[in-house]
């Protein structure tokens, strides 16, 4: 089970206290009756689903109940940084990585990784 | 001629008592329950109401006289009062300062559970650190108990209060006393 850290509780709790949100720094309009279709089509259906960092809203829901914001890697499932609700998108969190990361958003194509074998061969005797 | 009518609140969890593995399970007295919200700026004056010190810091709570405070969010406590003649709601209606208290007395229940192992049987179903260190005695959090939401409370090194929804209740002695036949 995953331990993510609470910014309200201040210490590590576990994930199934929590819900996820869905994608963080989402403005609402102040005006929504004057956002064109298109405009409004991006706010409310279109997101990011990058694979890599993504910055997520999360809720305490069975703890504190508070909504706060972490960035989470979407291909480790490991919590980089959590942050109270209201707090900037923090700038910083693509430094301090460790040196191997898959987190950086790096096309598959940069990557100096060969494409994997998407059909494999069945050997006999493997479940 | 009209007959006379005796009306009788029964408690949910009324007659139910186990004593499993050392672990005894018991359903807490009644008590008067309050849902408290307010900002920081409430804490003095509804503090004083209530003549204990509104917990500030995540996962404690203040106990006086009978009356406990838990905190459950930074702006949400849980008032607890066991005394027969206790109404916090209205020790709370004095205050001004903007706030909000919910009578929820009857909404919850709560199971006492006691013994060595206690800690064992309720971490059967509730995933969090409950080692003395990390859950000391008057550490409180809401958290999980199987598929229910429950409060937990530590009254003493191996006793826990367990509040839980009315219409959870039985789950939840239920469950206890499964967990408890495991330890
Ligand atoms: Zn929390």
């Amino acid at each position: 089970m995953l331990l993510i850290h609470c910014p309200y509780c201040q210490e590590e709790r576990p994930e199934l206290e929590f819900r996820n949100g869905g994608e963080a720094h989402i403005a609402r309009s102040r005006d929504i009756a004057a956002e064109s279709d298109e405009a409004f089509e991006a706010f409310f259906f279109i997101r990011t689903n990058p694979k890599g960092l993504v910055y997520e809203r999360w809720r305490h829901i069975h703890g504190c109940g508070r909504f706060f914001n972490a960035v989470r890697d979407s291909v480790t499932d490991k919590f980089l940084r959590v942050y109270k609700a209201g707090e900037p998108k923090p700038a910083d969190v693509m430094k301090n990585l460790p040196e191997h990361s898959a987190w950086e958003n790096i096309p598959p194509a940069d990557q100096n990784v060969e494409t994997p074998a998407r059909d494999r061969v069945s050997t006999d005797g493997e479940a | 001629m009209v007959e006379a009518i005796t009306v009788k609140r029964r408690g949910a969890l009324d007659h139910r008592l186990e004593t499993i593995n050392g672990v005894s399970l018991q359903p807490a007295k009644p008590a008067r329950r309050v849902s408290l919200r307010a900002e920081p700026d409430g804490l003095a004056p509804l503090s004083k109401a209530l003549g204990l010190d509104l917990p500030t810091k995540p996962k404690t709570s203040a106990l006086a006289d009978g009356r406990s405070a838990l905190w459950l969010g930074p702006d949400e406590w849980l008032v607890i009062d066991e005394s027969e003649d206790a109404e916090p709601l209205k020790d709370l209606a004095e205050v001004t300062v903007l706030h909000s208290a919910v009578d929820i007395s009857h909404r919850n229940v709560a199971i006492i559970v006691s013994g060595s192992k206690a800690a064992d049987v309720i971490n059967a179903g509730c995933p969090q650190d409950l080692g003395l260190q990390a859950f000391p005695v008057g550490a409180c959090s809401r958290t999980v108990l199987g598929k229910i939401e429950i409060v937990l409370l530590r009254t003493a090194p191996d006793t826990f209060r367990v509040e839980c929804w009315r219409s959870f209740a039985d789950y939840a002695f239920s469950y206890l006393s499964d967990a408890a036949r495991g330890v």
